[in-house]
């Protein structure tokens, strides 16, 4: 396989509605700020890219099929080959990989991934129905299809299991919200406290308003290279570029119906022992085998054996304030149970900010930086790649040239994972990206 | 074709979808760039021709008042929702009758839902356990208070109850506290 760069990256601002401009429209903003963030020209772009992804999750939500055919013509880059990836929730994260493998494997130099989604056609309970259908349509969406009373039972399980508090939640949304303060690309800019998040109005017990995603109308784009398309770009530019390099890519999958999952033993990580987890029964729907999975395969891809010691920051899929305290245990940061109070203790919260709270150990590493999914807005087919850019920036060290201001900066970031799931942890994807200049 | 004749080719008028009588237009095609989007409904309705295939026989137990599971011959894992095959020795799986009662393994209290189900709110969700079967089933409980949920209701001994009226859906049976 040979080495693969992430050069460029762009994000349109992520809102509730775009009804201004058409999907496609939408993600030539994404696509321009790319484009234009290392000096490439439209039509030599469209000369020099040898294919590309299209990511979008919903034809429900589009009412269009085959829209990636429509966003390929659109950037000018017809006749060049394309295909869509989908995989629910996980889509951008499946995408960014799909990129990848063509340039690992020597078919591409340079491949772009663009994602898009556009969630405002439909009213919100439409587009939960929408979602809910990502469940088993015999089996599961006909009993109240919803995939936050979904999320809801599997944190219900978490805190029977683990004793984790609704506050403990709270935390990862004060955190996120307050994140996204200083991130312009961001839907929900809010300095909110412990208090709002359980003041907010109830969806499914315990998870409020304000633990949970909102939908979005959004587009995120990167160019992926391998170090001959790498070249390509710097000659074309005349610009000497600030790539990322991914080092790991990992995925895992597990039963659609919650019901069916194993209760079994845990998939341990290198530096976790199976006495750690003695009559613990795994995953239940307590936990995202998945999510372990893709950690564990990423992981060993990039040679990571301890990630709280070897990682700079992380960008994961927090669609739940509970799905984030349930990643932190599935990607090793802490042993499984003690998610909550990961979180408590402030390891995951920025070093810099003022949250309005003491915490013991607050910044040991970073997650979601940008915000999450939570406050940034989850628009499904950008946001695993919106996670790919961010996770670029902080690793040029140019968060403050494209956020206005240095805040989210994490200092000196030299590795960072991604992380994108699907309902109720179907499909993960986590890849590894390291500093490459 | 003669002018005339021209004039009477006219792809037909009606009176159905959305008319506008009169959309402003400027003059200038350049003050076209500063126009609002035109946004506009579009209906979409299917019904789909949904078999349940190899999974009939347990929507044809509940119309019948009985709860089936499955079991996998070779390798005797159980299913609470049923599935044809193992998902771990790929074998065939014979159906079985569960027991009426059973335990909450976790639960929520849903207070907003999919458009179909929102006039059912506040609604709780339950996964269904039992001693001696490996996987758990989704169903709705009943009889217990939504605006009151506890952690203490995880556990809870519940029994499986029936539609009267089948309607060939999971619904048809849900739970009540035993």
């Amino acid at each position: 396989m040979r080495p693969v760069y992430l050069v460029s990256g762009g994000v349109s601002k992520f809102a509730k509605a775009r009804p201004d401009v058409t999907f496609q429209a939408m993600v030539k903003e994404a696509y321009d700020y790319a484009l234009q963030d290392i000096g490439l020209e439209f039509r030599k772009a469209a000369e020099i890219v040898d294919g590309t992804v299209a990511s979008y999750f919903s034809d429900h939500f589009m009412r269009q099929l085959k829209a990636g055919s429509m966003v390929q013509d659109y950037l000018g880059l017809c006749p060049k080959p394309s295909k869509r990836v989908e995989g629910g929730g996980a889509t951008g994260g499946l995408s960014f990989q799909a990129g990848w493998e063509p340039v690992a494997a020597g078919r591409y130099d340079l491949c772009v991934v663009y994602g898009w989604e556009t969630m405002s056609h439909v009213n919100t309970w439409k587009g939960n129905e929408f979602i809910a259908l990502a469940s088993d349509v015999s089996f599961d969406y006909p009993v109240g299809g919803f995939y936050s009373g979904y999320y809801a039972m599997m944190v219900v399980r978490h805190m029977q299991e683990f004793g984790t508090t609704v506050e403990q939640m709270a935390l990862v949304s004060v955190k996120n919200h307050n994140n996204a303060f200083h991130n312009p690309y961001a839907q929900k800019r809010m300095n909110i406290r412990i208090e709002d998040v359980r003041a907010s109005e109830m969806v499914a017990w315990p998870l409020t308003m304000l633990d949970i995603c909102v939908m979005s109308d959004g587009a995120a784009v990167v160019f992926l290279a391998s170090e001959e398309g790498l070249n390509r770009l710097e000659k074309a530019t005349g610009r000497r570029l600030h790539p990322a390099k991914v080092t790991g890519v990992g995925g895992g999958i597990d039963a659609m119906r919650m019901a069916d999952r194993p209760h079994g033993g845990v998939i341990l990580l290198p530096h976790e022992k199976a006495e750690d987890y003695k009559g613990l029964k795994y995953p239940g729907v307590h936990s995202f085998r998945a999510g372990r999975m893709a950690s564990k395969t990423a992981y060993q891809m990039a040679g990571i054996t301890n990630p709280m010691e070897e990682l700079d920051f992380i960008e994961l899929h927090d669609a739940y304030t509970s799905s984030e305290i349930q990643t932190y245990e599935d990607m090793g940061l802490c042993r499984y149970g003690e998610g909550g109070k990961f979180v408590e203790a402030g390891k995951p919260f920025m070093p810099n900010l003022d949250y309005g709270y003491r915490f013991p150990e607050q910044g040991k590493i970073p997650v979601n930086p940008s915000g999450g999914l939570i406050a940034c807005g989850h628009p499904v087919g950008a946001t695993g790649l919106m996670q790919a850019v961010f996770a670029l920036w902080q690793l040029q060290g140019s968060i403050g040239k494209h956020f206005g201001n240095e805040q989210l900066q994490v200092k000196n970031a030299r590795r960072g994972a991604i992380h994108s799931h699907a309902g109720t942890g179907t499909y993960v994807a986590v890849s590894i990206l390291e500093k490459g200049f | 074709m003669g002018e005339k004749e021209a004039k009477r080719v006219k792809l037909p008028e009606t009176d159905d979808g959305t008319i506008l009588f009169n959309v402003p237009f400027p003059k200038d095609l350049k003050d076209l760039k500063g126009m609002a989007p035109i946004i506009i409904k579009q209906p979409y309705h299917i019904d789909y021709i949904h078999s349940y295939g190899q999974d009939s026989p347990f929507f044809a137990g509940l119309a019948n008042g009985k709860l089936l599971g499955t079991r996998c011959a070779p390798c005797k894992y159980t299913y609470a929702t049923p599935r044809l095959h193992c998902m771990y020795c790929g074998g065939e799986c014979d159906w079985v009758e569960l027991p009426r009662e059973g335990n909450v393994h976790t639960f929520t209290v849903c207070h907003y839902g999919s458009e179909e189900f929102l006039k059912e709110t506040p609604f709780v969700l339950i996964l269904v356990e039992w001693p001696g079967v490996d996987t758990l089933f989704l169903a709705r409980l009943m009889g217990v208070d939504p605006l009151k949920p506890s952690l203490q209701w995880v556990g809870m001994k519940v029994r499986a109850r029936f539609k009267r009226l089948s309607k060939f859906k999971p619904t048809d049976v849900y739970f009540v506290p035993a």
